[in-house]
């Protein structure tokens, strides 16, 4: 780990680890309580393996009750809790903590409730990404939001990420899909938020629920929306000679009216990377490689392809090839789904980077992006979801070679950096974590933070639940909640009134 | 009327919490006032009128995004735009008619603290859906932002949809960074002619959970719509299925769907101009209208029921024995329901919620009285009750933001 600051850890609570892990197997008896260091060993890191860190114990609940119990254990006896699904975070939103339960929802693994005619499923949170779509494509519907980790990742890790893909431009990411959620707060209380209809009319704690990293509370279930599957689906590769003319090619295409089902773009790197991974059929000769893929109701998928061919051809592509079968679709999706792999061969080690900027800066940011790896003297590959402005910076490095992680990790903060300062953000879909903490202040100041924090203290007043994520300085909620107003009254300001 | 604080900036909204907070004076937050009567009725000590923050500050189509200051009107947004072939997707209800203040009226601000939303909101979300980034001023008399100006983010909580829908009851927006999307070409209308609303339901569900990409199922009785003049002369329910899109494409959805529902009822078709037409009387909810200057104080009081698609007819049902007109949108799964006079029948209302499931009901148009002394919003259980009135705590401790209007002591 480098130069990852955690909270320290509670020394009465690591004193006391025995009496806790007796008083755990009380509430989940059997194997849903783990103490042994080498069956704890696969729980010390998430997809982020670079950080890793073993935690006080794991305990797997399998009901609500007894999530309920554990954390109104954990509550009572001031020790922290790390929520964790399949453990594929991409941000260390998973990372143990020294004196912290690391509570597995693995075993909350059953759909409860397909309802075609609602389109709605009610599942636990362990279920997988993909199973929901599984259950449910017999009859023709999916579940829309895809991160790559899909067949890994489970609903209730999605929910606490607010999970993309490359599908989000056109069907939102997991927020725009989750229609309700039941909830254990820290002190054990049971809330359900939301259920199988749409809006609310109230404020949106649901909202707020998706994408809070598991610090507001432990998702036990999750009623998700289904969609059916798009009657057609085709794609076009376009190359360019510069990604300034793939960049217009995707601006031209949105103010076209058109809003395809995935949009992504590779860099040279990312295209010969690919396909000497795999021979996908990418042109070599190309600076940027687009895939366009339409979907939807077959005439219109077939009027829409040749609008796109249009646009290339007037923007100058080099290559043009649209899908004529599914075979064939799929065939243009594989090189850019094996991008990572793919990398994995030609580098021995590569961070993932996640910033979004708007779409118009992507030249500039290539080519400052260029400039960093010539300073920082390793390789960085670019895919891209286009449509949105997410950008996936590989950053190339060897574990083994000293100082190139840090290195890697100086080079990938630079990039992050580099999006705030074009107008983006710095993550899109893989959450902050404990990977992009430090750099929230470049994005946020004090105020707005401490904003942010207030809600946490609703839920969570004495920071239980994954401490150490996201914030950079988690302030005590007592602190936040002062406010500082002048002594006397103020006087009436100069402001217009009537 | 109270007075009325007109800030010409942030920093001036800033003072004027301040000054309030310091002075414990109580401030209505509002825009145009159009929705004014939305809400529980509360009286606060001032109005904070931040209709002078106007104007939109960003726009970029082929970015889809656009800012604006929370005083912008909608309908300037709108026309803005539309001439750039956008809209806001999630199709914007405009509350004027329903409240009988004139049409047009809102701001933008308004539209994102009430989540507006409209006839496409299960293909294409609601305000809260599109809201990417917040510029604010809390109960604390500090502002702050949140969220950003691109279409995917998850940097920090997500604030920007959290307030959203929050009544002004948190924090004053000042700006607002919202995503715009391409127009549809064109549109028609597929309607299925004298089905009760069980039935419509049903054909609602086989036509949105089809391929072919229906974006609005409602269905309206024939009392109701013999008072909407693009169907009135059906002279029976109408069921209607909005096509959206390029044209070879609604041809083809249109024979597609026509299939699916023939053994339902008799079929009929709308074009564009009625299309756009029937939408919007169904979207600003045209058949309970008031007259312009009519008074909530007099008129029948009108629901707002989201349930489950299949179970808004059974809502509707319950409802008629207390003498309510229903009609469905959200392929169902939202009830307006106008009862017989100005009585709301929360009770019998409640029930019938809980009885199909569960869901929300809102209490769109009552007497002053009466919002005053009712939960207008679904009631929330002790513990949600408690993380909001802690989240008031934290963001208004002063309860100086329109306090009540949502929920009492919050």
């Amino acid at each position: 780990m480098s130069g990852l600051v955690m909270p320290a850890p509670n020394a009465d609570v690591l004193a006391r680890r025995a009496q806790i892990v007796a008083d755990l197997r009380a509430i989940v008896p059997g194997e849903g309580v783990i103490d042994t260091e080498t069956e704890m060993r696969p729980f010390e890191s998430d997809g982020v393996t670079a950080y890793r860190q073993m935690p006080l114990a794991v305990v797997l609940p399998s009901t609500t009750e007894q999530v309920s119990k554990v954390l109104a254990y954990a509550n009572a006896n001031g020790i922290p809790v790390v929520p964790r699904g399949a453990g594929t975070s991409l941000s260390g939103g998973a990372l143990p903590l020294a004196d912290g339960i690391l509570l597995g929802m693995g075993k909350f693994n059953r759909i409860l409730d397909i309802d075609f005619e609602n389109r709605a499923v009610v599942t636990q949170p362990g279920v997988t990404n993909l199973g929901i779509t599984t259950a449910v494509a017999h009859n023709g519907f999916y579940y829309a939001p895809d991160p790559s980790s899909q067949i890994a990742c489970t609903i209730g890790g999605n929910v606490g990420e607010n999970s993309g893909g490359v599908h989000c431009l056109k069907y939102g990411l997991t927020t725009n899909n989750v229609l309700g959620v039941e909830m254990v707060l820290i002190t054990g209380e049971i809330i359900r938020l939301g259920g199988k209809h749409l809006d609310s009319g109230g404020l949106d704690l649901l909202g707020l629920i998706v994408g809070s990293e598991g610090l507001l509370g432990v998702v036990t279930e999750v009623t998700v929306r289904i969609l059916k599957k798009p009657e057609t689906a085709r794609a076009v590769l376009l190359g360019f000679p510069s990604s300034e003319a793939a960049g217009a090619c995707v601006a031209a295409i949105i103010a076209a009216g058109i809003i395809p089902g995935g949009m992504e773009m590779m860099d040279r790197m990312m295209v010969h990377a690919a396909e000497a991974f795999l021979g996908a059929g990418y042109p070599l000769d190309v600076e940027a490689l687009l895939i366009v893929e339409l979907d939807g109701p077959e005439a219109e998928v077939n009027h829409l392809i040749e609008r796109v061919a249009e646009i290339g051809n007037g923007l100058g592509c080099m290559t043009l090839r649209a899908s004529t079968s599914e075979e064939e679709r799929v065939a243009f999706w594989a090189g850019r789904k094996a991008a990572f792999p793919a990398v994995g061969r030609i580098s021995p080690d590569y961070l993932c980077m996640d910033g979004t900027i708007p779409r118009k800066a992507l030249p500039l940011v290539l080519s400052r992006m260029e400039e960093m790896s010539e300073k920082y003297g390793l390789r960085c590959g670019n895919v891209f979801h286009a449509g949105d402005g997410n950008l996936h910076p590989l950053i190339c490095y060897d574990a083994n070679k000293p100082g190139e992680l840090e290195k890697a990790e100086a080079f990938g903060a630079d990039i992050l950096l580099l999006c705030v300062e074009v107008g983006g953000v710095l993550t899109g879909e893989h959450g902050v974590g404990v990977e992009k903490r430090d750099l929230m202040p470049s994005m946020f100041d004090e105020t707005d933070l401490a904003h942010q924090q207030r809600l946490k203290c609703a839920f969570d007043p004495d920071a239980l639940l994954n401490p150490g994520k996201v914030f950079p300085v988690l302030h005590r909620c007592a602190e936040l909640g002062r406010m500082h107003v002048s002594g006397g009254k103020l006087p009436f300001p100069d402001i217009p009134r009537f | 009327m109270s007075e009325r604080l007109c800030p010409r900036d942030e920093a001036e909204v800033v003072e004027a919490v301040r000054w309030a907070v310091s002075n414990e004076r109580t401030l209505d937050v509002a825009g145009t006032g159009s929705k004014a009567a939305l809400g529980r009725h509360i009286q606060t000590d001032l109005t904070l009128d931040l209709a002078a923050l106007a104007g939109v500050t960003l726009y970029e189509p082929e970015e889809l995004v656009l800012s604006a200051k929370a005083g912008t009107p909608v309908a300037e947004i709108e026309a803005l735009i539309a001439a750039s072939n956008q809209m806001m997707a999630f199709e914007p209800m405009d509350f004027g008619p329903l409240l009988g203040v004139a049409p047009g009226g809102g701001t933008l601000g308004g539209l994102m603290a009430t989540n507006l939303a409209g006839p496409r909101r299960p293909s294409a979300g609601a305000a809260r859906d599109h809201a990417l980034g917040v510029r604010a001023v809390s109960g604390r008399g500090e502002a702050f932002k949140a969220g950003g100006r691109v279409v995917k983010n998850v940097t920090g909580y997500d604030l920007p949809r959290g307030l959203a829908g929050s009544y002004g009851t948190l924090a004053a927006f000042t700006e607002l960074t919202i995503k715009v999307l391409p127009r549809p070409e064109t549109v028609e209308t597929l309607l299925v002619l004298g089905l009760d609303d069980a039935s419509a339901a049903g054909a609602m569900s086989a036509a949105v959970g089809s391929y072919y990409d229906v974006s609005g199922a409602a269905h309206v009785p024939a009392d109701i719509a013999a008072r909407i003049p693009a169907v009135a002369g059906a002279g029976r329910a109408v069921t209607a299925l909005r096509l959206e899109g390029v044209k070879p494409s609604i041809v083809h959805r249109r024979g597609k769907l026509e299939e699916i529902l023939r053994a339902r009822g008799a079929l009929s078709f709308l074009g564009e101009a009625d299309s756009l037409a029937f939408w919007q009387a169904v979207r600003d909810v045209a058949p309970f209208a008031l007259p312009e200057g009519g008074s909530v104080d007099t008129a029948r009081a009108v629901w707002r029921v989201s349930a489950a698609p299949m179970a808004g007819a059974q809502i509707g049902a319950a409802l008629r024995e207390a003498g309510a007109a229903s009609f469905y949108d959200w392929a169902g799964g939202l009830v307006w329901s106008e009862m017989a006079d100005g009585e709301p029948h929360t009770a019998l209302v409640r029930e019938a919620v809980a009885r199909a499931g569960g869901g929300h009901a809102t209490l769109i148009r009552a007497a002053a009285p009466v919002r005053a002394a009712e939960e207008v919003f679904q009631p929330l259980d002790a513990i949600t009750g408690g993380l909001i009135r802690r989240m008031k705590s934290g963001f208004d401790p002063g309860r100086v933001l329109s306090p009540g209007r949502m929920y009492a002591g919050v």
